[in-house]
């Protein structure tokens, strides 16, 4: 499949098969070059990890490699013991988990885990600060960092740990599972250019495993498109993001949310098939705008479009690249941001002053937010960015009255409201409602999704039990959602559901204003769009005022109408979306969007 | 759904189930089907196992399997009354203490400390000896023994609870302490709680039985396994079945409690742990 003479990766046929004997991955086959590195892209569920944990002979609990070879510098990988397994892995290929929190160890100080590895490859006789020079690569030499325990490092430090122990005996490949999914740009930036400086000068080849299309754009060489355990596309990464063939590459490049591109992004629609239940045909017709009956009889060959792309779809011929999926126009009219904000101006929906918010165990003494005045005007979406820990989270917490504000006033519609949620009247309760980040604990666990919903509209709209189910129905399918959906519990929901349950909660009281906190960052980018389109669209129904939190500028661009920039508590840049991402006049500001990962031009025309 | 009695689809949790519906019945429906009467002799003590007296007669001639039929009532009441009033001060204990997070925590943690520090059947003991002994002072006693270790693990489980974003989202509703803490914190603290409910009733049952046995619970002539154990043991190699027998019903009872509830928490586990890992994040 690829031209490089020697590969140092080499996969084929490899297919990964359910105890129950369902396939997880099918037939898949590639091959990377040293120093090379390959994206390996997909939504959950697609297969991608599961194919790269297949690199270093390891399978999740359940799950078997069935069949197919695969070969890291030229030695076998399956079919070897596990002692030789563990020999292997480290040396010859190393993992870079998606969680460094959870990986890292936290009874072990960061050297001496750095020095575990060394000793369980190397002899026992590593020098005692053979750390120095792994810390020193990822920019880490710091006076005494080797003392500290992981849980006294930033999520980004952590992750460079990780990276140092990656790298620590020097592997020629190393697989990286989502490195910097849950970690903000500016971080993100600074692990993205540890890792190229790796692969240059170690000539270290790179697997990277990312749902973002955008991310992996930037690192890799080529780019391997899953779905449904199977390669959809596959090529060059100038191919595949400027010219993809395949419907479900198309999506996913029209899915991302690009800072320069403000208006409508569009969701792959439907979910992503689950394992088992994979359709006779391709899998990826049911999602399809381009399927065609033939489409469902049988799954396509992966046919060569250009030399080294190829792509598993039976019209490719048809979708040439000029029949382009998004649309987006090239810049907003003044009519455009008009209608979003509700025409006239009726005042000012939130008044925040001088708002100081600090918590009772901070170490710094620097208060979490520090005199930050805003206002939010009606059906306005105001988007507050920031690094993690800048205190973005903090204000949406006090305006939602979870955090009692140190000083400062909140104005909503005129009228100062209580710092605690508890003292605030049932109607201002009622007309601001949050919806959290995490949509795997946003929702309890022991309740239906209907009794979840029900909740606000029986204690804060005071509708009888009859009614609320009723209103927990047309709520459902406000939000897109089957209407059994609310006999499910929410274990039974993929994110992107649970997600929509809780705006269907957050929207039952009518709220005025939605204080949105990181709502996307847990969610697949084609799922995040589907989100943020039926955001738009509500906000606009409804004509309600948004307090959008997020660290992703693109999210930004594509959902707010103005934009505050905080850095370390306070605000440092506001003003409308368009002139603050095209002509940042801070130097945060353009920090933030220098590092904020994006698609080539050519893909986004 | 098949819901509440998904516990039994393990073969644990069949088991478990069926030795403490067998020792249940054995106690609720025994005194109906009792050949003799439990306090009466039936003819000469300490004799062995006979058509008369299926399991032989105790140390004062009356019939053992009367008496182990009478036997289980008190014991199992005793326990499962202690067990549920140290449910209650515990469970209140501990989701005040966790779920305020205000003064009280600490000031009722340290209490429970102190309570720890006693060793429990000394504890008993002491308020036997004052009190007297009556059923009322033992429920109060074994509940008192009982109630801080509780209020530990429920506090431990609230505070990790309720700071999730579902409690979050009730308490922006303005909604009260009283309605969060019983509708979104209680129902997911249960997995770990009906663990220790579990180890907790048979630890009672213990207690009762080991006070009993002392002689400074249920006096005699009443029925009880454990006073059966106490009242025999001298006579064990006459008719080992007057000690062995009462032995085995307690022995039965803990260990059928502790496999179903471990079935159960196995369950409950399963269907609200979310599968975090293998969502994209």
């Amino acid at each position: 499949m690829s031209a490089a003479s020697d590969p140092v990766i080499s996969v084929d046929d490899l297919c990964i098969r359910l105890e129950s004997g369902e396939a997880v991955v099918e037939g898949i086959g590639f091959t990377v070059a040293p120093g090379e590195v390959l994206g390996l892209v997909g939504e959950s569920g697609s297969g991608k990890t599961t194919t790269a944990l297949a690199l270093l002979g390891y399978t999740r609990p359940g799950v078997h490699i069935d069949k197919g070879t695969v070969e890291i510098g030229g030695q076998a990988i399956l079919g070897r013991n596990p002692g030789a397994l563990r020999t292997l892995r480290g040396t010859v290929v190393s993992y870079v988990p998606q969680d460094p929190g959870a990986a890292l160890n936290p009874s072990m100080r960061i050297g001496e885990a750095i020095l575990d590895v060394l000793r369980a490859h190397r002899s026992s006789h590593v020098a005692k600060d053979s750390w120095r020079d792994a810390l020193a690569r990822v920019d880490l030499a710091l006076p005494g960092f080797e003392r500290r325990y992981p849980h006294q490092l930033s999520g980004g430090q952590q992750q460079r740990v990780t990276i140092a122990m990656a790298s620590v005996c020097e592997p020629p490949v190393a697989v990286l599972d989502e490195p910097t999914t849950g970690l903000d740009v500016v971080t993100q930036d600074r692990i993205l250019a540890e890792l190229k400086a790796l692969r240059d000068e170690r000539g270290m080849a790179m697997v990277y495993v990312s749902h973002d299309l955008a991310v992996v754009a930037e690192m890799a060489d080529r780019i391997l498109v899953m779905y449904a355990g199977r390669v959809v596309e596959s090529g060059r990464t100038a191919d595949v993001i400027e010219r993809p063939r395949h419907p479900y590459t198309r999506g996913l490049v029209a899915a991302i949310p690009d800072l320069g591109h403000r208006g409508t992004l569009r969701g792959i629609p439907g979910v992503s098939v689950g394992v088992g239940n994979w359709p006779q045909g391709c899998p990826f017709a049911p999602r399809c705008d381009h399927a065609v009956a033939e489409c469902d009889s049988a799954i396509p060959t992966l046919d060569e479009v250009s030399a080294g792309h190829h792509v598993r779809c039976l019209r490719w011929h048809e979708l040439t690249v000029n029949g382009r999926d998004r649309a987006r126009p090239s810049s907003p009219t003044a009519s455009d941001l008009e209608s979003v904000r509700g025409g006239d101006s009726t005042g000012d929906v939130l008044d925040v002053k001088d708002l100081v918010a600090t918590y009772r165990r901070s170490h710094t003494g620097h208060p979490a937010v520090d005199r930050v005045s805003f206002t939010i005007g009606a059906g306005e979406c105001v988007a507050l960015v920031g690094q993690s820990g800048s205190g973005k989270t903090t204000i949406g917490r006090c305006v939602a009255g979870l955090h009692v504000p140190a000083s400062g006033t909140i104005l909503f519609d005129g009228a100062q409201v209580a710092g605690a949620a508890k003292k605030r009247p049932l109607e201002t309760r009622r007309r601001i409602q949050i919806i959290f980040q995490n949509p795997f604990e946003s929702l309890n666990p022991r309740h239906r999704v209907g009794s979840s919903i029900a909740r606000p509209l029986r204690g804060l709209m005071g509708l009888s039990q009859r009614e609320a189910d009723a209103e927990v129905t047309s709520l459902l399918e406000r939000v897109r959602l089957p209407k059994y959906l609310s006999q499910r519990f929410p274990a039974e929901l993929s994110g992107g559901e649970r997600q929509r349950v809780a705006i269907a909660r957050a929207l039952a009281a009518k709220p005025d204003l939605l204080v949105c906190d990181e709502i996307t960052s847990a969610l697949d980018v084609s799922v995040q769009a589907a989100v943020l389109e039926l955001l738009k669209e509500l906000q606009r129904d409804l004509s309600l005022s948004m307090l959008f939190i997020t660290h992703n500028l693109g999210v930004v661009a594509a959902i707010g109408d103005s934009v505050l920039v905080m850095d370390q508590g306070s605000l440092c840049e506001t003003g409308p979306v368009d002139e603050v991402l095209s002509a940042p006049t801070n130097d945060y500001t353009r920090r933030l969007i220098a590092a904020a990962p994006r698609l080539p031009d050519a893909a986004l025309r | 759904m098949t819901g509440r009695l998904r516990f039994l689809s393990t073969t644990s949790g069949k088991i478990g189930f069926s030795i403490v519906v067998f020792v249940l019945l054995v106690a609720i429906i025994g005194p109906f089907v009792a050949p003799h009467s439990p306090t009466a002799p039936i003819g000469v003590p300490l004799t062995g196992p006979s058509s008369h007296a299926l399991l032989g007669t105790d140390y004062l001639g009356r019939d053992v399997l009367s008496r182990l039929l009478y036997g289980g009532r008190s014991l199992i009441a005793l326990a499962a009354a202690a067990t549920a009033l140290a449910y209650f001060i515990g469970l209140l204990i501990g989701l005040i203490a966790g779920y305020t997070r205000s003064m009280a925590d600490p000031i009722l943690m340290r209490g429970i400390d102190v309570m720890l520090a006693f060793p429990p059947i000394l504890f008993l003991l002491v308020l036997i000896t004052g009190l007297g002994t009556s059923t009322a002072v033992l429920i109060i006693g074994v509940a008192a023994i009982q109630a801080p270790g509780i209020s530990r693990i429920v506090r431990t489980a609230t505070l990790e609870v309720s700071v999730r974003a579902y409690v979050e989202a009730a308490v922006a509703r303005g909604e009260n302490g009283v309605a969060i803490v019983l509708r979104e914190v209680l129902p997911n603290i249960l997995a770990p709680v009906m663990v220790d409910a579990g180890l907790r009733f048979t630890y009672s049952i213990l207690i009762i039985a080991s006070v009993n046995y002392l002689g400074l619970g249920l006096q005699p002539p009443n029925s009880d396994w454990a006073l059966m154990i106490s009242e025999n043991r001298t006579y064990i190699s006459l008719n080992p079945l007057a000690v062995v027998a009462p032995a085995a019903m307690i022995a039965l009872l803990t260990i059928g409690i502790n496999l179903t509830g471990d079935a159960i928490a196995r369950a409950l586990g399963r269907s609200y742990i979310p599968a975090i890992r293998t969502a994209a994040r």
